[in-house]
């Protein structure tokens, strides 16, 4: 065991604990909260794959404003701040069958795939990520047109957004 | 490499030495120097930040004419840790119905949020906790701990008050994290890097400030905004929410929320300082020794934080919706526009000398200020009209 | 070093806990934490084939970014129509939502 494997195994455990207590808790504010310890886990394994940027990213992104949105969500839409009756619907047993299907079924892919062990290469010093991704996203020969249509349509769905919860007067 | 030029490399390689002098592993010694540092960091920003306490006493004293904390030690020094001692015996009180996890843990992520950031805050050419090349980007990541640590502490109190306040913070450094993102790419446009060293280094001729005067200053009223100062401190408006977020926390959680507000405020300075005012640079004195660097790195910070405060002790309170208002449909436009100018000037100003590039840059801010500051005044002269009718020939002599 | 196999366990597992979430919760805000969680699972392999590949290929990180705008999207509509669910039916339970099954 090396150290690098130690942290993974410690940051996969806890936010593979934290996702299971996003949907089997209770308390829908706990659940976001632990979606949020679950997401800097995340975060954690961006920076342990050298994603530095993607780390960061994650953190602005999903911690600094989708979390904050679950909670305001969660909090303007409930009649009291108790949570009454069952969080899981009856079919639940079946929602978990098919996901351990599902996870089993991705294991016994992963087996028969000759790439499934391969270990990273040493990033040669000097490597820039951040300014070869900065440069790839904005290259009309690279990624410019799948980023431009991403900012398209994270435009239509904010617009769309405020037209829904928008309340008329 | 003497002590005098890299006083924490020695030290940590002194350290080292020691530690696996008594059979350790390498690996592990050095994760424990690191652990140390982190320690000592941490412990020199506490002891910073008590101080802070009476400096911001003493100062908001003298904005408002009176002496400030004088009875306790010479000038009142003593006085802060008369307040700590207070603090630590006082009762802690939990609500009723209080979430008590989620209300315990508000506090120390808050603390947290501001500690984080020195991680990556330069402190002299050789003393920086990570150089990372996303510096500009963690501390928006570190703010949104901050954000979330407000949300938690407004929820879990079980208070009404407290949850409206919570709600008026968030809604603030949400809004006002776009405008000082927005300004984050100003420095970074010029420097050609996000990381904090590489943007203090390309300070060498002209402090971004003299580029960018207009970025500085929306970055100021951002930093404001997000601290949740006045004018922006709406959040705990007294006379209408109590405390805010933080009304039913008391003794050291309080002081933890109280004095996580203060460091914070001198870290933003700093950070201040940093992007726009040339950081440790000062005409080549941080070249001499790091021990300069450090102290001319503090006094920037403790102006940038003098700043703060001096409009904090000014201003009066604004508005929620005024507030609103002010974000997304004046500063949040203006930062768009300003971004999209430095960098079209800086495309068309690469490779002309440095006066001619500072000229430019400088000349460009000032007349999109000025159109700015011209569309408001036109815009509020219609909506004082719209109220109180066209104005009198007569009245205007008055 | 850490074989690749470990992060695509850790990414398949946590995919299954989001696909659990999804499929059994009742309320509409926790079906879409589920998938959130999902989104991630995907994020975090997306990133790992870029390091275990050749790293000058920047497409992992590119479609992770992607994914994060597409995530930013997908919660603004979605708690979007869930409060504004709430605010005509006054429920945020998925069961109860059922005027369509006529």
């Amino acid at each position: 065991m090396t150290p690098e494997q130690i942290i993974f195994l410690i940051v996969a455990g806890a936010t593979l604990v934290s996702g299971l207590m996003v949907v089997s808790t209770r308390n829908l504010v706990h659940a976001a909260l632990w979606l949020v310890a679950t997401l800097f886990g995340v975060a954690a394994m961006y920076a342990i794959l050298n994603a530095g940027f993607i780390a960061v990213v994650q953190v602005v992104v999903y911690v600094g404003a989708i979390a904050i949105l679950f909670i305001f969500a969660v909090m303007l839409t409930r009649r009291d701040m108790r949570d009454s009756g069952p969080q899981h619907n009856k079919n639940w047993w079946a929602g978990a069958f098919v996901s351990v299907l599902t996870f089993g079924g991705l294991v016994a892919l992963f087996q028969s795939w000759a790439g499934f062990s391969k270990t990273a290469a040493v990033i040669p010093s000097g490597f820039d990520a951040v300014g070869l991704l900065g440069s790839q996203l904005t290259s009309p020969e690279a990624y410019v047109l799948p980023f431009e249509v991403a900012s398209v349509l994270l435009l239509a769905a904010m617009v769309g957004a405020v037209y829904v919860a928008f309340t008329r007067k | 490499m003497n002590f005098w030029n890299d006083p924490l490399k020695v030290a940590a390689e002194w350290l080292e030495g020691i530690f696996t002098g008594w059979g350790l592993d390498a690996v592990f010694a050095h994760v424990l120097v690191v652990f140390l540092g982190v320690l000592l960091l941490i412990t020199v920003l506490m002891v910073l930040d008590i101080f802070l306490v009476w400096i911001e006493r003493k100062i908001v004293a003298r904005f408002q004419d009176r002496i400030g904390p004088n009875r306790v030690g010479p000038y009142g020094l003593i006085q802060p840790f008369a307040d700590i001692i207070k603090l630590i015996i006082k009762e802690d009180t939990t609500p009723d119905g209080a979430d008590k996890v989620v209300y315990n843990l508000a506090p120390i992520l808050s603390m947290m949020s501001v500690l984080i950031l020195w991680a990556i805050v330069p402190i002299a050419p050789v003393m920086l906790g990570v150089d990372l090349n996303v510096g500009v980007l963690f501390m928006i990541a570190a703010g949104a701990i901050g954000t979330l640590s407000i949300i938690m502490a407004g929820w879990s109190s079980n208070n009404k008050f407290a949850l409206i306040g919570g709600f008026r913070q968030v809604a603030m450094m949400v809004a006002f994290e776009i405008p000082m993102l927005t300004m984050l790419l100003i420095p970074t446009i010029f420097a050609g890097s996000m990381n904090m060293n590489a943007i203090i280094q390309g300070q060498g001729s002209l402090w971004y400030f003299v580029l960018s005067p207009l970025g500085a200053l929306i970055f100021l009223i951002a930093i404001i905004a997000e601290l949740g100062r006045a004018p922006f401190d709406l959040a705990e408006g007294e006379s209408e929410l109590v405390a805010g977020f933080n009304t039913e926390y008391s003794g050291m959680k309080f002081g933890m929320f109280y004095a996580g507000e203060l460091l914070h405020a001198m870290t933003f300075g700093g950070i201040w300082g940093i992007l726009f005012f040339g950081g440790y640079r000062f005409f080549g004195l941080e070249q001499v020794s790091p021990f300069l660097a450090i102290a001319i790195f503090l006094f920037k910070a403790l102006v940038g934080y003098w700043v703060i405060m001096w409009v904090k002790y000014t201003m009066m309170r604004i508005r929620i919706d005024q507030m609103l208002t002010f974000n997304w449909m004046f500063l949040t436009p203006l930062s768009f526009v300003l971004l999209m100018v430095t960098a079209f000037m800086n495309a068309l100003l690469a490779g002309t000398p440095t006066w001619v590039y500072g000229i430019g840059m400088f000349l460009s801010n000032v007349v999109v200020g000025w159109i700015a500051m011209e569309l408001v005044r036109s815009y509020s002269r219609r909506e004082r009209e719209k109220i109180e009718g066209p104005k009198k020939v007569a009245e205007a002599h008055h | 070093m850490i074989p690749l196999s470990w992060y695509l366990y850790f990414s398949a597992a946590l995919f299954g806990i989001g696909l659990f979430g999804a499929l059994s919760r009742r309320n509409a805000v926790a079906i879409l934490l589920g998938i959130e969680l999902m989104l991630n699972a995907v994020n975090v392999n997306l990133v790992a084939f870029w390091r275990y590949g050749d790293i000058t290929m920047m497409a992992g990180q590119v479609f992770a970014i992607i994914v994060f705008a597409v995530a930013a999207a997908e919660v603004s509509v979605g708690l979007a129509l869930v409060i504004s669910v709430y605010r005509r039916r006054n429920t945020v339970i998925a069961d109860e939502l059922d005027m369509l099954k006529w």
